[in-house]
């Protein structure tokens, strides 16, 4: 069975999505998803055990065709990171689902749900694991399909997810093709599509244009998927208007499969040589992230409902991670690792408290939320400390993650840089103070009711958010996982 | 020029296709502009692995040479995925007709605005 962990990993969530829509009424569904999906925590644990306990590459060819014609799984300790991330936030939201999609969603519709959810699952596992250029192309629509169907299911809350839902539909299959066009043309001068053999292949090609379009295209592609500024307009609707842990997901995950897909092609398929001296990457990269921390952070203040706030939000902490990858040192890019890690944890908690509200209070705009740090006491606390790690205060997870990237930007002299993270943290100040000073300093309106805290929903939050904070006080396996990542990617 | 008229076709119908997606308001037509600019990749795909004079890549005994069939597969297995996006697309576009009884994007956005 080990040998067959790679394949396994992709293929439960699979099976358990083909089982869902007949799985029947009631919690059933639900059930089994949860099952599947810590099956597959535990099969990403054993993988990534492997990685980097035992320093192992592990590779698996699909259908034993051999590589590089096959298509072939390559899991070394970048992907490892990522598959742990996915499944983390996996294992924790699907049990949450049980109330808030319960809540949200007509029973009928409950089994498709879950059918969508582990197919999103799979699908971004695959493209993490994935070493072959089309087959990653192929799995990225798998993931983003289900992913427009889901953000759509938020439209038994409101109907503006349907808008939503076929704006990010487009936007999103024009830079998957993008990406497309680009994986072609590099097809078209190396002849092969293995990940590890076109990295050869392009090293005796310096200063092609056919591969330097490519690059242009393929970055543009992810660009849009992982909503680096000023491709990120899709996002604040799509992730404030999906349901609860459907925006914790994306936000919290899909986009940092996008980010991988582009740190994977930048250093493993291009090389940094070529990326950071023949391809102008480097200053591209930084000049968008700083623009990325600034504005969305700023867009951020001036959100009225707390679902959009907090995908503002993730516009500027994406900035910080496509920073790391523009520093393209090892610190640097440790940086914006530990980032994808510790932002997945708080950002998907955070997405979690605001399903919490939802369910309690029925919306979440700023006027609703006067009052609830009294009435949801331990929900209110969840959104303060995971907050506190959006700004980076000492001790949490969002503090490791700044230390990185500002001593990685002054280690290159790169002031500006750094006075732009301290910018992103005073301004991520504003925002979160613009949510806790109506919980906790005015009163609730009279007439209202609000339902009371449910455990089941309380805790999955209290897990990612507890989880980032221990995180940001004991860094060591966190920090040991991203430096054997950085240090392969840079070839050390 | 001759040589190279599958690629102008190819920039053609992704042009045209975007700007479909950019400038128009009803939401299927931008659907088809989205189609285009897949159907504009599937033939840059295909030219690239054609061989001028070159048979199918089916085994017979008259043909020596045959084009590449890896494109051909690739873009089979692209089709399938377009026309997948199509499907949600429309069954998206279906259900935004049922809410809000216009599929103009302006309209809707006047709609969500008021609410």
């Amino acid at each position: 069975v080990t040998e067959q962990l790679p394949a396994l990993v992709v293929l439960v969530p699979l099976l358990v999505a083909l089982v869902l829509p007949f799985a029947g009424r009631g919690d059933r569904p639900w059930f089994l998803a949860t099952l599947g999906s810590w099956g597959v925590f535990g099969l990403t644990v054993a993988l990534a055990r492997r990685v980097f306990a035992g320093g192992e590459v592990v590779r698996y060819a699909i259908g034993a065709w051999r590589i590089p014609w096959g298509i072939e799984f390559r899991v070394d300790a970048l992907n490892a990171l990522i598959l742990l991330v996915i499944a983390i936030v996996a294992a924790v939201a699907t049990p949450y689902a049980r109330l808030s999609i319960g809540h949200d969603l007509p029973e009928d519709k409950r089994g498709f749900f879950y059918a969508l959810w582990m197919i999103f699952i799979s699908g971004l596992l695959g493209v993490t694991m994935s070493g072959d250029m089309f087959n990653v192309y192929v799995l990225v629509e798998v993931s983003s399909l289900s992913g427009y169907a889901l953000v759509a299911m938020g439209r038994y809350h409101h109907r503006r997810a349907l808008g939503a839902s076929i704006q990010y539909l487009i936007l999103g299959t024009i830079g998957a093709s993008f990406f497309l066009i680009g994986v072609g043309y590099l097809y078209g001068v190396t002849g092969t599509l293995n990940m590890a053999d076109l990295a050869d292949r392009v090293r005796l090609l310096p200063g092609n244009r056919a591969v330097i379009t490519a690059s242009g295209f393929i970055l543009v592609g992810l660009g849009v998927k992982m909503a680096l500024f000023p491709l990120h307009g899709w996002l604040p609707d799509a992730h404030g208007n999906a349901p609860p842990i459907v925006s914790a997901f994306l936000s919290g995950v899909a986009i940092k499969v996008a980010a991988y897909v582009m740190i994977r092609f930048l250093f493993t398929v291009m090389g940094v040589d070529f990326s950071f001296s023949k391809f102008p990457a480097g200053p591209v990269l930084l000049t968008l992230s700083s623009l990325a921390v600034i504005f969305g952070s700023l867009a951020a203040i001036r959100q009225n409902a707390l679902k959009r706030l907090l995908a503002y939000s993730s516009v500027a902490q994406i900035g910080y991670i496509a920073m790391g990858v523009g520093l393209a040192t090892t610190a640097g890019l440790s940086g914006g690792l530990i980032h994808v890690f510790n932002h997945a944890l708080i950002k998907s908690g955070l997405f979690l408290v605001s399903g919490v509200i939802l369910y309690c209070a029925g919306e979440a705009d700023m006027s609703d939320l006067r009052g609830l740090g009294r009435k949801l006491p331990f929900t209110m606390a969840a959104f303060v400390a995971g907050g506190l790690g959006l700004i980076g205060v000492p001790l949490t997870a969002g503090f490791v993650s700044k230390w990185y990237l500002v001593s990685a930007a002054l280690d290159r002299g790169l002031f500006p840089l750094a006075a732009v993270l301290l910018l992103g943290s005073v301004l991520a100040v504003a925002y979160v103070w613009k949510v806790v000073e109506p919980a906790y300093f005015q009163s609730a309106p009279e007439n209202r009711t609000v339902k009371p805290e449910p455990w089941s929903l309380v805790v999955p939050a209290w897990v990612l958010i507890g989880a980032s904070v221990y995180f940001g006080v004991d860094a060591s396996l966190s920090s040991s996982m991203v430096h054997q990542a950085a240090e392969l990617l840079l070839g050390f | 020029m001759s040589d190279l008229f599958n690629y102008w076709i190819f920039i053609l119908l992704m042009t045209v296709g975007l700007y479909g997606v950019m400038s128009k308001h009803n939401l299927v037509k931008k659907v088809m502009g989205l189609s285009l600019f897949q159907t504009g990749i599937f033939l840059f795909y295909l030219s690239l692995g054609k061989i001028r004079g070159a048979a199918a890549p089916v085994v017979s005994e008259t043909a020596t040479l045959y084009s590449n069939p890896l494109p051909q597969a690739l873009m089979l297995t692209a089709i399938v995925v377009s026309v997948s996006t199509l499907a949600v697309a429309l069954a998206i576009i279906v259900n935004v007709k049922r809410e809000y009884g216009t599929i103009e994007e302006d309209e809707i956005h006047e709609m969500d605005d008021k609410s």
